[in-house]
């Protein structure tokens, strides 16, 4: 088996944004602090852009067009993450605490 | 001229050196119970991510994922951190509860990694030929001010407002009164 084309197959790139997408997902659901779950949503915007990237590089005609993709994609995680950080901390001064159970006031 | 000797091994060796290093950070990050750690997890996944971007013909991308991720979003997330609590909290004596939601959390990440393994493995992805432009910083450039002037200016927009709807949040009860 030749080994040195494997930096050219899809399919690794691929299953490695799928890898990133299912870890991003299931710290989302495992995380019990705000912060925690923003790493992981973090880790989802990772996989979408490699996910582009990937069908920039194997399929698209134009490669120009991914990377200006994918470079809106850091841009909206970039204002994604000030903004969730602000809003944890404002919970953080009003509640004492950034963990997901004990923030329950509107629950019936 | 001679090739550098073994330089096809080594090129092989530096991309499952990169994979490993992504794929480890995203454990790090998901995995680690003390929140800092989470971060440096992120901060190694991204740095692999930007070694990924680089083998996909990208070297720009990967420079804006180290300058963004690593030297934007972590530091942001340190500061987070920072200003407020530093650990996940430990398993209280619900054990079974938490038990029965890590097995549903991981369910439902393998079905997702399972049928996207199987799309990308299976899928009938269309084979194009030789690409219309060389995709170089330039043509990303010229591009981003012709084609994509209207999305840039936006995302601009977008970060404005982000930055001052940070500061009006994290401003409120912090008046003297």
């Amino acid at each position: 088996m030749n080994l040195s084309h494997l930096p050219d197959q899809a399919a690794i790139y691929f299953l490695l944004a799928a890898f990133l997408l299912a870890v991003g997902v299931f710290g989302l659901i495992r995380r019990r602090t705000f912060i925690g779950m923003l790493i992981s949503g973090e880790l989802i915007f990772a996989a979408a852009g490699l996910n582009f990237m990937t069908v920039n590089r194997f399929m698209a005609p134009d490669p120009a067009v991914g990377q200006v993709v994918v470079l809106f994609i850091m841009g909206l995680a970039a204002a994604e993450v000030a903004i969730t950080l602000s809003i944890i901390i404002a919970v953080y001064r009003n509640y004492r605490s950034i963990h997901s159970k004990e923030l329950s006031e509107l629950k019936g | 001229m001679r090739p550098f000797p073994l330089s096809a091994y080594l090129i092989v060796a530096i991309f499952g050196f990169i994979i490993a290093t992504t794929v480890t950070g995203a454990l790090i990050a998901i995995l680690s119970r003390r929140i800092i750690r989470s971060v440096a997890g992120l901060a190694l996944c991204s740095l692999g991510l930007a070694g990924l971007y680089y083998f996909l013909n990208s070297p720009f991308l990967a420079l804006m994922e180290i300058l963004i991720y690593v030297g934007a979003v972590c530091v942001t997330i340190i500061f987070g951190v920072m200003l407020s609590e530093t650990d996940e909290p430990e398993p209280q004596d619900k054990l079974g509860r938490e038990r029965w939601w890590a097995v549903v959390a991981a369910l439902v990440s393998v079905a997702i990694f399972w049928g996207l393994a199987h799309t990308s493995l299976y899928g009938a992805w269309p084979v194009t030929g030789a690409p219309a432009t060389d995709g170089s910083v330039q043509t990303i450039g010229v591009s981003l001010l012709t084609t994509y002037s209207l999305p840039f200016e936006l995302i601009s927009l977008v970060l404005m407002v982000a930055i001052l709807g940070a500061l009006t949040l994290a401003r409120g009860g912090r008046d003297k009164s």
